[in-house]
Order: structure tokens, then C-alpha cells, then sequence
């Protein structure tokens, strides 16, 4: 097993398993950035003897909340703007190569996913090849509530995935969707009882460990190419739009916000 | 298909089910924030149950300022 602060990984029988575990709700800041860099480079010899990589919380909240919002605002805060969008920028370009390194992996990926789904959780769910959810989970990119898009190359791959009319109910509307939606709309692979995700997950493993391989590396590449001219646009989108005074108002808002339903898009 | 009283009092005795709470302490204009006292992540819940509950679909927009169970009962009522 290995650990880190805020993720910890495993290897057995050839199925990794990528557990999330920073408080609350997995949000993704520098700290977990960090760690997700240690495992993508820890991934090259994990890959030798695997099929299949499983992605999961341990948070009862839910998969993962999105991005550390709070991180966000505070260092925008103490650097001045130019600064402040540099830092962005090079936060981005991080986060999409990791998150590029996962969805380029010749294993076969499982995000077992349950509650919160949102913003940048939902995009590490999308750069994986099978959502499996349990029945609470919630999907939503709340982002335009902020002034912003989403960041971590969510829109193109699910464009990519389900088609643009889909990115535009989610986008443009801030909604959330539940598991059930989200399986009718061709999302999610499977939709599962409270607790099973994992589970689940780890039986579809020992399904996936009967094909070859190389077999099955071939056809995901085939299926599934990553766009990276989009995802490149998505980068520079996000960052013209981080320099608009809406975003800051938007962040402060969201970080002072005390009532009931900050969640609520 | 449920009419509006049977669909509020299946809201009331999911949410004391789930939320723990002796379903005779809630009444149909209580504020369920506070009186389940939940947050917003566990609003989100239970707008998840109570979609699953009655099938249906329920827009998280569609709650925003919405506070009491018979309000929330009227917004679920307009899907069914």
C-alpha cells in the first residue's frame, strides 16, 4: 500500500486500486495535485503487471467535490493578478497531464463513484472508461455559477463521450444529475445499491482479466481518443475567463457562503 | 399517481426515516434545514432519495430557496 496525505494506492492480482481520501470531500487543491503526480509517475511500473485500474473514494460525502475552491480563492488572493492567472495556468497544465496520463493508460479504468460527483470529481470520473455508481451519486458541473468553465478537460471528453447537447444541459443549466439520469444518458456503465460501487467495480476487474491485454489496450485506444486540441482550448478558455472580475466575485461569494445550500447550483 | 397530501407525507416519512427523526416532530411547514438539520451536501441526498422514491426528475434549481416540505412536496407534485 502506498500513501500519501491525501490518496493511497494498491496493487493485487492485477488490479490497482486508487483510493481518494482527503477531508471533506476529496477536493482537488495542490496537495492532492501532488499526490495524483506521484501516482501517475508510480503508474509506468504498475501498468507492467495490471488490467485494470479502479478509482474510488473513501469519503462517505462522495466521490470528489471538485476543485479546492477555497485554495483557489486564498492564493489568488495573496499573489497579484498576473501572477495569480500564471498560477492557474500552470495548475491546468498539470492537472490535464495527469489526468491525461490516466485516460491514455492502456488498462482498462473504473471509477467507482458514489454522492457528490461534481465539477473536477466528475472530470477524474470522465477520463476513466467506466463510471460505476451507486445510486446516490450526483453528477454536476457548477462551474458558471463562479464565471468559469470547467477546467480539468470535462467538456471534451464529455462531448467526446456523449455529444455536445449533453455538455450543454449540464453546462449552461449548473444542474445536477442522479445516477439514474446519468445511465439513461449513457454516462454511467452500471448504477448499483448504496456501498456496492467498489464492489462492483472489483467483480467487473476479475471480468476484465479474461481478455488479452494488449487485445483490449488496442481497442481502447481505437474507441477512445483523447482530444487534445480541445482540451488544449478548454485550458486557454478557462484561464481568459479566471481574469474576469465575475470569477473573483463568484469565489468570494462561494467562500464566504453560510447558508444551507452553497451546493445547490 | 400519488395526490399532493400523499406525496407530502411521503416526503416527511422519508426524510424522518433517513434523517433519524421521530417522524412526529415534523409538520408540513417546518424548515427542513433545520429541523432535520442537515447541510447543503445532505440536501442534495435527499433530493437524490426522493427522486429514486417517486421516479422522477428533479432539477436542483427548481429547490434553490425552497425551505419547507410542503413547498418541496408542490415542486415534486408538478413532475408526477
Amino acid at each position: 500500500m502506498n500513501q500519501t496525505a491525501t490518496l493511497s494506492w494498491e496493487q493485487k492480482d492485477g488490479v490497482i486500486e486508487l483510493a481518494l481520501h482527503r477531508e471533506p470531500c476529496n477536493e482537488i487543491g495542490s496537495a492532492t495535485l501532488d499526490d495524483l503526480e506521484k501516482f501517475a509517475i508510480a503508474l509506468d511500473d504498475l501498468e507492467r503487471d495490471s488490467h485494470t485500474l479502479i478509482i474510488y473514494s473513501r469519503q462517505s460525502a462522495g466521490f470528489c467535490a471538485g476543485a479546492d475552491l477555497r485554495e483557489l480563492y486564498w492564493r489568488s488572493q495573496e499573489l497579484e493578478k498576473g501572477a495569480a492567472q500564471r498560477g492557474v495556468r500552470e495548475f491546468l497544465e498539470r492537472i490535464h497531464a495527469v489526468m491525461n496520463r490516466i485516460d491514455a493508460s492502456p488498462l482498462t479504468t473504473i471509477a467507482a463513484v458514489h454522492g457528490v460527483t461534481f465539477g473536477g470529481g466528475f472530470e477524474l470520473a470522465l477520463v476513466c472508461d467506466l463510471i460505476i455508481a451507486g445510486k446516490m451519486a450526483r453528477f454536476c458541473f457548477p462551474e458558471l455559477r463562479l464565471g468559469l468553465v470547467p477546467g480539468f478537460g470535462g467538456i471534451p471528453r464529455l462531448k467526446r463521450d456523449l455529444g455536445n447537447a449533453v455538455v450543454r444541459d449540464l453546462l449552461l443549466t449548473g444542474r445536477s444529475w442522479n445516477a439514474t439520469k446519468a445511465q439513461q444518458a449513457g454516462l454511467v456503465s452500471q448504477v448499483v445499491g448504496e456501498g456496492e460501487a467498489l464492489r462492483v467495480a472489483r467483480a467487473t476487474a476479475t471480468q476484465l482479466a479474461k481478455f488479452d491485454r494488449r487485445t483490449a489496450a488496442a481497442a481502447k485506444k481505437f474507441i477512445k481518443p483523447i482530444p487534445h486540441e480541445e482540451l488544449r482550448r478548454e485550458i486557454d478558455l478557462f484561464c481568459d475567463l479566471f481574469t474576469q472580475p465575475a470569477v473573483e466575485a463568484g469565489l468570494k461569494r462561494f467562500v464566504e457562503n453560510t447558508t444551507a445550500q452553497p451546493y445547490l447550483p | 399517481m400519488e395526490n399532493a397530501d400523499q406525496t407530502l407525507y411521503q416526503i416527511l416519512d422519508l426524510a424522518a426515516a433517513h434523517f433519524k427523526v421521530p417522524r412526529a416532530k415534523l409538520t408540513p411547514d417546518d424548515d427542513f434545514f433545520k429541523t432535520l438539520g442537515i447541510d447543503s451536501l445532505q440536501a442534495l441526498d435527499l433530493l437524490t432519495r426522493l427522486e429514486n422514491h417517486f421516479h422522477i426528475e428533479l432539477p436542483d434549481y427548481e429547490l434553490q430557496g425552497v425551505t419547507d416540505f410542503r413547498t418541496l412536496a408542490g415542486r415534486i407534485q408538478s413532475r408526477l
